[in-house]
């Protein structure tokens, strides 16, 4: 396989404490046409058979875009051909992939989100699937093809959510959150969350269908050190915890940044989670920020059963 | 008189009602015909929305953590729901 541009250690601390990573304009505009031409296509096929109205195209005929199956290699579930096939042979996204789920992972499922001009319905917040255990963890790409504008249906999401322990829309009573973003963005930007990461459909005050695509992919092999850590080493120490004295460029600097949603208390609680999500990812079963899990850890070994 | 109850949620920083808001959320009785918020957040802590005239319904509990779960983070821990009743009639 040639190379591809691997997330950096940066990355990958931003994404377990955030949630998402964005890649603003990565796909060319070739491919963006492409797949506004191809995913409002695929949506109507759905769309028609959600609702048993024959779409008139049979299996397998020109027109027909073979959907994979789940479970089905991303690498053989598109056609390199394809909208999905070329946006995820994108080297920056392959790399971003690569990363996160390794080389070989599956297609869970996609889906096309078109959400219609002047469409004001404001969809309730949720994280897809159901309470899903860690530290494991599926990705999801939410691409745009096009240019989306403030308030023109770009996707709200929560930054930060992603290790909160909720099942789907119960969290949809969450109208306004500090800190909270509505994607805007120019066209061929890619968003990656992570499985759980709260978000949902907003409205589209805008004249212009706005068109999404999402492809959710499951890893197949344990998710450590997938990314470039050639930087890792020196920076994953967890022994900063002295007040005033904290090092700017560890990983724990990032994973102890809080969120303005966040309860202060909580944040101190969202921090183990992440450390327990960095230990998973760098194979380091010490990795700690601000001694949260090495004091109690130790701790508890000095009781004897 | 035409009443009808408009309620408003708040998520604070902690447990005391003059803590900050962290989130919120408005649901309309009136169906647009009463007063609507206008700031986001409407209130910068619970004390304010009570010295605006909402009253106080409920408010979280405060339970201790589940045994073996104690480091879980779930849902916004410090809920505060209020109410005003709105006359349509004057």
């Amino acid at each position: 396989m040639e190379s591809l541009p691997l997330l950096t250690t940066d990355q990958m601390a931003s994404f377990v404490a955030r949630g998402f990573l964005r890649f603003d304009a990565v796909v060319p505009d070739e491919i963006n046409a492409q797949a506004i031409e191809e995913l409002p296509h695929l949506f109507r096929t759905w769309l028609d058979e959600f609702r048993g109205v024959s779409s008139g195209h049979t299996v397998g005929s020109d027109d027909e875009l073979e959907l994979p199956r789940s479970g089905t290699p991303l690498a053989h579930a598109y056609a390199p051909e394809s909208a999905f096939g070329r946006m995820t042979r994108v080297p920056a996204i392959a790399g971003a992939i690569a990363s996160l789920v390794g080389a070989e992972p599956v297609v869970d499922h996609h889906f096309v989100h078109i959400k219609g001009a002047g469409d004001l319905h404001a969809q309730g917040l949720h994280c897809d699937a159901i309470i899903d255990q860690g530290p494991a963890f599926d990705i999801q790409l939410f691409w745009f093809p096009h240019d989306v504008a403030p308030r023109e249906g770009g996707t709200r999401f929560v930054p930060g959510s992603h290790l909160r322990r909720v099942n789907m829309d119960d969290v949809a009573r969450y109208h306004h959150l500090a800190g909270e973003q509505y994607f805007s963005g120019d066209a061929g930007t890619v968003v990656i969350f992570h499985q759980g990461l709260w978000h949902a459909g907003a409205p589209n005050h805008g004249t212009r269908d706005r068109v999404m695509g999402k492809l959710r992919l499951n890893p197949t092999q344990p998710q450590v050190r997938l990314w470039d850590t050639s930087d890792l080493a020196p920076r994953n120490r967890a022994d900063d915890h002295m007040f005033a004295r904290m090092d700017a460029g560890m990983v724990a600097a990032e994973l102890r940044r809080s969120e303005p949603w966040y309860e202060p208390s909580v944040n101190r609680l969202e921090t183990v989670q992440r450390a327990r999500l960095w230990r998973y990812l760098s194979g380091d079963a010490e990795f700690d920020v601000d001694w949260y899990l090495t004091r109690t850890e130790r701790r508890a070994a000095l009781v004897q059963p | 008189m035409s009443a009808r109850q408009q309620v408003l949620m708040l998520w604070l920083a902690s447990s005391a009602l003059d803590s900050r808001v962290l989130g919120w959320s408005f649901f309309d009785g009136t169906a647009g015909a009463g007063p609507q918020p206008t700031d986001d957040p409407p209130y910068s802590n619970g004390v304010d929305a009570l010295v605006d005239g909402w009253r106080l319904l409920q408010m979280s509990p405060l339970t201790p953590p589940v045994p073996g779960h104690e480091r879980d983070t779930s849902f916004l821990q410090h809920e505060f729901v209020f109410e005003r009743i709105i006359d349509l009639t004057r």
